[in-house]
């Protein structure tokens, strides 16, 4: 069962990939697009194992993601 | 399902203008996140520095007074002494207080002004490019130290912390790091312990924060998160140096 799972504010992320660096989970992976700044940003694949820690949204230097948890 | 994280109401909805990867705008988020936490919006003033900082009052919805350079801790003073029951915090970089602003910082943690430092140290001056700052570590590649800091000419990193912990008017000073989730929790709880010694009119706090600047460190943003670290943290060793507040 999904417990979370979080929103990225694509057009404000910078692409600085530290979001994908501290998943425990792997979930979030460089965008194929790039946003209007020019910056790869983060995108959020949704299997159903995230678990909302937030570990993401602490670490992001531009305060682009929300998490929603159970 | 709930929302568990959301931007903080204080932190205003403008774009930061940090570079990718930028250790500031996390600690603005964490300030912004202690302000609404404490319930104490109306009641904070913060001095921003010149510097990569410098528009920190384009996101914090704080008031805010801009200081001229190095001259943070005395603005501070000023605004406390008139607005006794008000929180004032500066926001300095390493160019600002370990530099120009040393003698403005060592005389206001004297006198036991009750106002709080956040300073972030991040081994460069930033905005202006790159150029060797007091707190440069030895050997380290900066654009007015192209072959590297030498302590013959140019001295040792200044540790403005440990020279803080002397003074008496000073009662709480740590030395923290937002680096990675544990470290960004250690500020956060940090700023928090500062910003109550204030509250309480114990004396003068400081929290120096060891941030990432990829640009001017010439490294990729991940590198810059591990070289604080590995490196910068040997030579600023993080944690408690001063604490006398008995909170």
């Amino acid at each position: 069962m999904k417990k979370g799972y979080i929103e990225i504010n694509q057009e404000l992320c910078k692409g600085c990939e530290i979001c994908m660096e501290f998943c425990p989970k792997d979930m979030i992976s460089p965008s194929d697009k790039l946003n209007a700044s020019g910056y790869m940003p983060a995108s959020f694949t949704d299997d159903g194992e995230c678990t909302g820690c937030a570990i993401c949204a602490l670490v992001c230097p531009d305060v682009v993601i929300e998490v929603f948890r159970d | 399902m709930k929302k568990v994280y959301a931007r903080p109401k204080v932190l205003k909805k403008a774009v930061f203008h940090y570079c990718p990867g930028c250790g500031h705008s996390i600690i603005h988020r964490l300030v912004a996140e202690l302000v609404d936490e404490m319930d104490i919006q109306d009641n904070v003033i913060g001095v921003p520095p010149p510097g990569c900082s410098v528009f920190a009052y384009n996101y914090l919805d704080v008031d805010m007074l801009e200081s001229a350079h190095g001259r943070g801790a005395a603005v501070a003073t000023g605004i406390k002494r008139a607005n006794p029951d008000v929180l004032v915090f500066t926001y300095q970089g390493d160019g600002d207080l370990a530099a120009i602003g040393t003698a403005e910082t060592i005389h206001a943690a004297n006198r036991g002004e009750k106002i709080t430092a956040i300073f972030v140290n991040n081994a460069v001056y930033g905005m202006t490019g790159g150029q060797m700052a007091p707190t440069t570590l030895l050997g380290m590649k900066t654009t007015t130290s192209p072959f590297g800091r030498d302590e013959t000419t140019e001295g040792a990193p200044i540790k403005i912390s440990e020279m803080l912990a002397l003074v008496k008017g000073a009662v709480y000073i740590e030395r923290t790091a937002v680096n990675s989730p544990s470290n960004i929790k250690k500020t956060k709880k940090a700023l928090r312990k500062a910003f109550q010694a204030q509250i309480d009119n114990l004396g003068y706090s400081l929290v120096e924060i060891l941030a990432p600047c990829p640009t001017n460190w010439k490294m990729s943003v991940l590198d810059s998160w591990k070289w604080v670290d590995e490196v910068m943290a040997k030579e600023f060793p993080l944690g408690v140096i001063k604490d006398t507040t008995g909170l």
